[in-house]
């Protein structure tokens, strides 16, 4: 459904974008991660038509993104970073006018809109203009109003930046409930725990270039990032166990790399016998060993 | 699409109270500033509110158009450009929208202004198709001023920035013969007062109202108004593409 081959986009001496390929299929929900300034916003606007790239080609649903940009906004909807409402109009107002501009009729524009109010909890604040909503409230609309015709194609620029825990819990719902109707996804996200939990694909990127891609579980094993961590109550015990499994020792506590499956947990149980043991967790590598592994260490 | 566009953009007008206040009452401030205060002290041969009040109503729509700028930036600044922008329409509807409204928003103000002006005492001796040359007068005069400030409002990086465009436009009229013959001016500022647009337009609308000769400022204010027209129109949307698609 989403196709690019060696995007390049350069702002004077910044690459943006340094060959980006990407190959999403229909119904998935792919989440492009990377730090602030990696490119994920830039990468957005070049499939969304906003933006031409330097080099490279790009389709959406068999629609060339510079050369065919009508029919490919025809098959999209964009949420961008910044919520993308008519701050004067009332919420109302704007699902209609942008019923209006995907050519349903009068009526049915009007019926859209309600149902819209309906499904995203805005029908009490249908009148008031948006200047008057929280920002809650305005990503809220701002969804609605990208989900007025459905989409074959939905961009989400950080969609659950500065949204509550609850909101954030809702928009996932909506993200998959949409992904399970055959809308194909694409967001960028600094959360891995978004990605995590919402994406079937995964591109970690990074100064303009994809360092990682694959399936949550797929990145997560890319690293080593599997231990068991052992903690005890003696300089003596640990001493003895750090003669017997080689790992990482940090004050009282001993920190073994594995895969974390049961059978290597027993083994190393087995081989620290006899050593009184004040504390065992076995920790799985998590999508933020990947990234802090893959970016370098720079925080997202 | 453009019709949706043109409801949005008259929708802002009855949503924000400044911009309506602007439109109305500073024109009819102006006026009553020129007829009662400054009226008494200037001789330009008539009675004066005939004088005045043909400069008055272009000073005000110029002023009106200029508005627009600020329209034009305020979309552009934030991310709902972007939204217009990945609709399968032409992006530059939303600039026509604003243009229309402008339009529109200006003629209501112009009425008003007339009738105020007719009230205290103003006495045009137009029939009714010097009526019709006037209103076709000012509705190219707003276009042409308007799609310049679509241009500005483009070129500009903030909302204030925009509205600077406007005072530049609101003193424009002063340097013409709006307010008084250019013969009593310095003889440099005859000079840009006689050869600057607002002169031609003016003379042309006072000509068509009381009957004074236009002699080729009839023509030479269409042609002002058209080719400021064709130039900004072509490049408000060729800056529209490119500020927002490189």
């Amino acid at each position: 459904m989403i196709d690019t081959h060696g995007i390049v986009k350069t702002f004077g001496r910044l690459k943006a974008l340094d060959g980006v390929d990407l190959h999403v299929q229909q119904g998935k929900v792919f989440a492009l991660l990377g730090p602030n300034g990696a490119g994920k916003t830039t990468m957005v606007r070049v499939l969304s038509s906003l933006m031409r790239p330097d080099a490279g080609t790009a389709t959406i649903a068999g629609h060339d993104v510079v050369r065919e940009s009508r029919k490919t906004r025809s098959v999209i909807s964009l949420t961008g970073q910044y919520a993308a409402v008519d701050e004067l109009l009332t919420g109302e107002e704007n699902l209609r006018m942008m019923a209006r501009l995907r050519k349903l009729s009068r009526a049915r524009a009007r019926q859209r809109a309600s149902e819209l109010l309906e499904e995203f909890e805005l029908v009490e604040a249908r009148g008031r203009p948006v200047k008057n909503y929280s920002g809650g409230m305005k990503r809220r609309l701002d969804l609605a109003l990208s989900l007025v015709t459905t989409p074959q194609v939905l961009f989400l620029d950080e969609p659950t930046t500065g949204l509550d825990p609850r909101s954030r819990l809702d928009l996932w719902a909506k993200v998959r409930n949409l992904a399970r109707g055959g809308v194909t996804v694409l967001l960028t996200t600094q959360y891995l725990e978004e990605a995590d939990n919402l994406a079937d694909q995964v591109a970690v990127l990074d100064r303009g270039r994809v360092v990682a891609l694959g399936t949550p579980e797929e990145l997560k094993r890319l690293v080593p990032g599997g231990r068991i961590e052992l903690a005890f109550g003696t300089e003596e015990d640990l001493r003895a166990a750090a003669a017997r499994v080689p790992g990482l020792v940090e004050e009282l506590r001993l920190s073994v790399p594995t895969d974390g499956s049961a059978g290597e947990v027993k083994r190393v149980l087995d081989a620290l016998d006899g050593i009184e043991l004040a504390e065992l967790t076995v920790r799985k590598p998590s999508l933020d060993d990947v990234f802090l592994q893959l970016t370098g260490g720079r925080a997202a | 699409m453009t019709l949706t566009l043109v409801w949005r953009s008259l929708r802002h007008l009855t949503r924000s109270f400044d911009n309506l206040l602007m439109t109305v009452f500073l024109p009819l401030m102006i006026l009553l500033l020129f007829v009662y205060v400054f009226g008494g002290a200037i001789n330009t041969g008539t009675a004066y509110i005939n004088y005045v009040v043909p400069g008055i109503v272009l000073l005000c729509a110029g002023y009106g158009a200029s508005q627009t700028a600020v329209s034009v930036t305020n979309d552009m600044v934030r991310g709902i450009i972007d939204r217009f922008r990945s609709l399968p329409i032409a992006g530059s509807a939303v600039l026509t929208g604003h243009v229309a409204a402008s339009v529109a928003r200006i003629l209501v103000s112009t009425a008003i202004v007339v009738g105020v002006a007719l009230g205290i005492g103003f006495r045009p001796s137009a029939t009714a198709a010097e009526w019709f040359g006037v209103l076709g007068m000012l509705v190219l005069f707003v276009l042409a001023m308007s799609w310049l400030s679509v241009v500005f409002g483009l070129i500009a990086r903030t909302v204030e920035g925009a509205g600077g465009f406007s005072f530049f436009v609101l003193f424009l009229p002063y340097v013409s013969s709006a307010f008084v013959p250019t013969h009593t001016m310095p003889a440099a500022l005859q000079f840009a007062a006689r050869n600057q647009p607002m002169t031609p337009i003016i003379e042309t609308t006072r000509g068509l109202l009381l009957g004074t000769p236009i002699g080729n400022s009839g023509w030479l204010a269409v042609a002002w108004c058209v080719g400021i027209l064709v130039v900004s129109y072509a490049l408000a949307r060729y800056l529209f593409e490119r500020r927002s698609s490189h």
